[in-house]
């Protein structure tokens, strides 16, 4: 089953999505197009990875890391599909990162790999949008780079686990305006999603909510003002976003 | 006196009440009771922002990995499992001997704050608390310290928020730590490099803030450590004090939380 958070004529409601038709929890029955995607949960905790996929790190010119990369992002990041992302003015490294995202069905603490699926709702798809001009070795990938508003789309739905039967054989693919730019497999990871679960629950309470953005093959190229990008993970479905200026304006 | 919303445990609307910041009292013969975690949004915490963590890491910063002194504003989160309220016993992870406490004043927002300029910045404040920001001790802050600053029960707040108008210049706040009763730590945010409304529109500038969000504006340098059994009282001016213990994980949860 496909979950989605859609607006739809002046209130947000939970979805189920059959083709192109949602499902409302009020029970009316809409079209794709009558509807505004939202970000498919009002997330918790959002995790991310860097350099997870060996090819990316070394292209990136980094040793594939001995222990997971995780950086943590806020709310202000998500955006639903179909929706804009800002581009500063003053970038030219502005890359797309195609990312499995794992959304988190239940408490645990110290889970072990056998039993990481267990405490997984399902799956979505992520593009973790980066802004190589501003990256400082502080807390790298820092804030600046990673934490802005509406750079990470995230959506169309979240697709249950039940029908994802193995999250770690996946293709991943990017198109920008059309054009396939950045392909590869969620078996290529370094650290899988059960070893991820394992490792971040090792230290920490992981709650129903969270999300743990897995990382992004080789592949980023920049993109610019106008460009339509679009994510696509295998069996989980496709997530669409367009590249505007950013408005700099204060409104104080 | 100062007004002050205070979230009392077992009631879930915070209220408006008076609180002395000096006795750490509150107005309604109140005093006894319980208070919880007084925060609702995001925290996110500034490092690097005291002048002194600078001189800390001194020609080092000019080296690999940093190669550059910080531009921006270093920010990190406190997610939700670390929140914990006054007066709470937080856990020493199995195999850590010891943790760092560091004192922040914990800036509470008002308004969605995004692209705030400086001279407007404070009117975007609701109000200022105490967060005690514990860490597992670490040098290089080269990557994300996630398993440094994250752990269950990392980010005690409190005992209030303290309203805005109460607080005169948050720029020239005493912060002390007393762990055991001793002072350990004394500083003031009179030495931070980018004073409150300038790193509400640093921050600001690239990402937004929502109402009930809290920026952290940085800790101390030369953060105490702790071990199992000590008791740290974080006392900052104008705001009160706000006091854990500390014990290991293993009689954690050998007895519980209550």
């Amino acid at each position: 089953m496909k979950r989605a958070r859609v607006s739809y004529k002046g209130n947000v409601y939970g979805a189920i999505v059959e083709d192109d038709q949602l499902l409302l929890e009020s029970g009316q029955t809409v079209h794709e197009s009558e509807v505004t995607w939202l970000p498919p949960l009002e997330a918790g905790t959002i995790f991310a990875l860097g350099l997870n996929f060996a090819d990316h790190a070394s292209e990136l010119a980094f040793n594939a890391p001995k222990e997971p990369l995780v950086f943590l992002k806020g709310p202000n990041t998500l955006i639903g599909h179909n929706g804009e992302t800002p581009r500063p003015t003053d970038v030219t490294h502005m890359h797309y990162e195609c990312e499995l995202a794992v959304v988190i069905g239940r408490q645990g603490r110290n889970i072990g790999k056998d039993e990481a699926y267990d405490y997984v709702a399902g799956y979505t798809i992520a593009n973790d949008y980066a802004f190589r001009d501003y990256l400082e070795n502080y807390y790298r990938p820092n804030f600046r780079v990673k934490n802005r508003d509406n750079c990470t789309p995230i959506g169309p739905w979240i697709i249950d686990k039940d029908n994802v039967p193995d999250p770690m054989n996946l293709a991943l693919r990017t198109y920008v305006n059309g054009t396939l730019e950045q392909e590869g497999s969620t078996k290529d990871m370094i650290f899988s999603v059960p070893y991820l679960i394992e490792y971040l629950s090792s230290f920490m309470t992981l709650n129903e909510g969270d999300i743990i953005l897995t990382g992004t093959p080789k592949g980023p190229t920049k993109v610019n003002v106008g460009d339509e990008v679009v994510t696509e993970i295998e069996g989980i479905g496709r997530l669409a976003n367009m590249i505007i200026q950013e408005q700099h304006a204060p409104i104080s | 006196m100062k007004k002050a919303k205070v979230q009392l445990s077992g009631i879930p609307q915070a209220k408006e009440m008076a609180i002395d910041p000096a006795k750490g009292t509150l107005s309604d013969g109140a005093g006894a009771l319980r208070l919880d975690f007084p925060l609702t949004g995001n925290v996110y915490g500034t490092a690097m922002n005291y002048k002194g963590n600078l001189d800390e890491f001194g020609l080092s910063l000019h080296e690999a990995p940093y190669k550059k002194p910080p531009e921006a504003p270093v920010l990190y989160m406190k997610p939700r499992n670390t929140f914990t309220g006054p007066e709470t016993a937080i856990a020493i992870p199995d195999g850590e001997t010891e943790v760092e406490i560091g004192a922040a004043l914990a800036i509470v927002f008002g308004r969605t704050a995004s692209k705030v300029i400086e001279k407007n910045a404070l009117d975007y404040v609701s109000g200022y608390t105490i967060v005690n920001d514990i860490s597992l001790p670490h040098e290089s802050i080269h990557r994300p310290a996630i398993k440094e600053k994250a752990q269950d029960g990392f980010c005690a707040a409190g005992p209030w928020i303290v309203n805005a108008d109460e607080v005169v210049n948050p720029d020239d706040l005493g912060i002390r730590i007393y762990i055991n009763g001793a002072l350990r730590q004394e500083h003031s945010t009179s030495e931070l490099v980018r004073p409150v409304g300038k790193l509400i529109a640093d921050v600001t500038s690239f990402m937004t803030l929502y109402k009930g969000d809290t920026l952290l504006v940085g800790l101390p340098p030369g953060a105490p450590r702790v071990q199992s059994g000590d008791e740290v009282r974080i006392q900052i001016d104008e705001i009160g004090a706000l006091t854990n213990h500390f014990v290991s994980e293993r009689s954690f949860v050998k007895e519980g939380n209550r």
